[in-house]
């Protein structure tokens, strides 16, 4: 015999731990399971487009740092190649290179993150986060030693890099290097066997291949759920087709393989940044380029593999010092397309795992 | 103009629709397909569903306000075939309404959504069509040039102080 339930609301965020910033879900429940849920965004909307208008092409380089703070350097790629597009600018081979290292390291220090918060909702409280930090620790101090800031690194220009790294650079990223292997054995032996956080992430949240493709899922949401898709292999941006890499994916589109897909990824970023150092060429970092550039009118959209995935820059120029319009095609938002169908029907602590295995960033999702 | 490295020439995709849908198309150039905004469903519909033109994701959708009319700019990604399609749609200022792509692309939830909250333009169908980051009640569309624009103000800067021809600042 059952009793009869009455549904009700539910609010979580918009300060909630398990909502991963100014967040909130409204949840309707029916007993232990949720009946309808809907998500209320904007608590971070700094209207970025609209400021964007009024802003040379240059002095917009922050608020990409700003849109996805956990990955400010993948935004600050994204938007220069849109621009550097847009104004048919040329980037000198080291800055190419530069790029893609410290891209590739925030990609770790990104997914150290991801995964640790991942985890950390599923109930290991806190303490797998604080060890995956360790190395997001370190990626910050390279970040730091190279262009002063640790999150809003504001380090990518157009037409190359702000800075050439210093020389304490190499030896402390080569030392880092060496270690990383050895830290993603020990979080493997920690967690990916670990019988708890199987049972908790195993089936939860499932999203077929066709429904991540039509719903334009992207990154470990895509690849998770089998698809061999990614912007540095379908259009290598910075020279990528030079660096051997494999792109990981998963089979049943569950939290547990998202996790697994970003495991992996810190592996082959490890790879990537070491034949990036390796390889990386003298010369100059950077191209001048007039204050004031004026991209002749025209678009264009140009796109990069952050972590969360295709995070595209539209471009709009009318011939003018700012651009016309400036547009982010955040995957933190797009990502959330498919929530209502991975949370109704589940009980609650699953639909925070699956919340959590979407990995979202609220300033990008906001802008 | 630049176009991205995998992009299509907007002109061969225009011929392929022309002979599907004749009327549907209205210009193309080397980057996008202009098309007739009534029909924008009916044509991204083809487009997923040709095989050679294989648009299976809709990437990125986003709007353009031009001062006397809105563009609708929907980036189209074929994953098999690995090119990008641009289609736009020209809407009229005054009532600013085109049919949802959600019955095709279900990724236009939330951008359609968004377009709607900041630009003001209205989708039929779409499902769910209220406010993103805004809330109800909030006046106006901000991304509408016009939005508390003051009288003689144009958005964008004037000249800069070292802006002089052949003369590099930094």
């Amino acid at each position: 015999m059952t009793a009869a339930s009455e549904p009700y609301v539910l609010n979580i965020g918009p300060q909630h731990p398990s909502t991963h910033g100014v967040f909130r879900v409204r949840v309707v429940m029916d007993g232990e399971r949720i009946r309808d849920i809907d998500m209320i965004v904007g608590y971070l909307h700094r209207s970025m487009e609209k400021l964007a208008e009024e802003r040379t092409y240059t002095q917009n380089i922050p608020f990409t740092d700003r849109a996805d703070y956990l990955a400010a350097m993948s935004g600050n790629l994204g938007y220069c190649l849109a621009v550097e597009q847009l104004a048919g600018v040329e980037v000198p081979e080291r800055a190419s290179y530069l790029r893609v290292i410290f891209a590739e390291l925030q990609r770790i220090a990104s997914h150290a993150m991801a995964n640790g918060q991942l985890v950390s909702d599923a109930g290991a409280w806190q303490t797998p986060l604080l060890y995956m930090w360790r190395e997001r620790e370190k990626i910050l101090d390279l970040f730091e030693m190279t262009c002063g800031a640790r999150l809003t690194t504001n380090y990518m220009r157009i037409g190359g890099v702000a800075f050439d790294p210093p020389p304490e650079f190499f030896p402390a990223a080569s030392a880092l290097l060496d270690e990383l292997p050895a830290r993603i054995a020990e979080y493997t032996e920690l967690l990916v066997d670990n019988e708890i956080f199987l049972a908790r992430t195993r089936n939860v949240g499932v999203i077929s291949a066709a429904d991540a493709i039509n719903a334009s899922l992207a990154g470990p949401m895509l690849r998770g759920s089998g698809v061999p898709w990614d912007l540095r292999k379908a259009e290598p941006y910075c020279g990528y087709d030079r660096f051997d890499f494999a792109v990981p994916v998963g089979r049943a589109g569950d939290a547990y393989d998202r996790f697994m897909v970003r495991m992996e990824e810190v592996r082959q970023s490890v790879g990537i940044v070491r034949q990036a150092l390796d390889g990386l060429p003298p010369g100059a970092h950077k191209t001048d380029i007039p204050l004031a550039l004026r991209p002749e009118p025209g678009e264009a959209y140009a796109r990069v593999e952050g972590p969360r995935g295709e995070l595209g820059f539209y471009l709009v120029s009318d011939g003018g010092p700012a651009p016309y319009r400036f547009h982010i095609r955040a995957p933190s938002l797009i990502n959330l397309t498919l929530l209502r169908e991975m949370a109704v029907g589940a009980s609650l602590p699953d639909a925070i795992v699956a919340l959590g295995s979407i990995d979202i960033v609220v300033g990008e999702i906001d802008r | 103009m630049p176009r991205g490295p995998r992009q299509l020439d907007g002109r061969e995709v225009a011929q392929r629709l022309r002979a599907a849908m004749p009327d549907a198309v209205a210009g193309a150039t080397d980057e996008w397909v202009e098309v007739a905004a009534p029909r924008v469903a009916e044509v991204l519909r083809w487009l997923h569903d040709d095989p050679a033109l294989d648009a299976a994701q809709l990437s990125s959708l986003c709007s353009v306000d031009r001062y006397d009319r809105f563009e609708l700019v929907y980036h189209l990604q074929s994953l098999d075939q690995n090119h990008l399609i641009v289609v736009k749609a020209v809407l009229d200022r005054e009532q600013p309404s085109l049919p949802s792509v959600y019955g095709v692309y279900r990724g236009a939830l939330l951008q359609e959504r968004e377009v709607y909250d900041l630009m003001g333009i209205h989708f039929e169908g779409h499902p769910d069509l209220r406010r993103l980051f805004l809330w109800e009640g909030f006046p106006g569309h901000p991304l509408r040039k016009n939005f508390l624009q003051i009288a003689g103000h144009h958005p964008g800067l004037p000249r800069f102080p070292f802006e002089e021809p052949g003369k590099q600042a930094r």
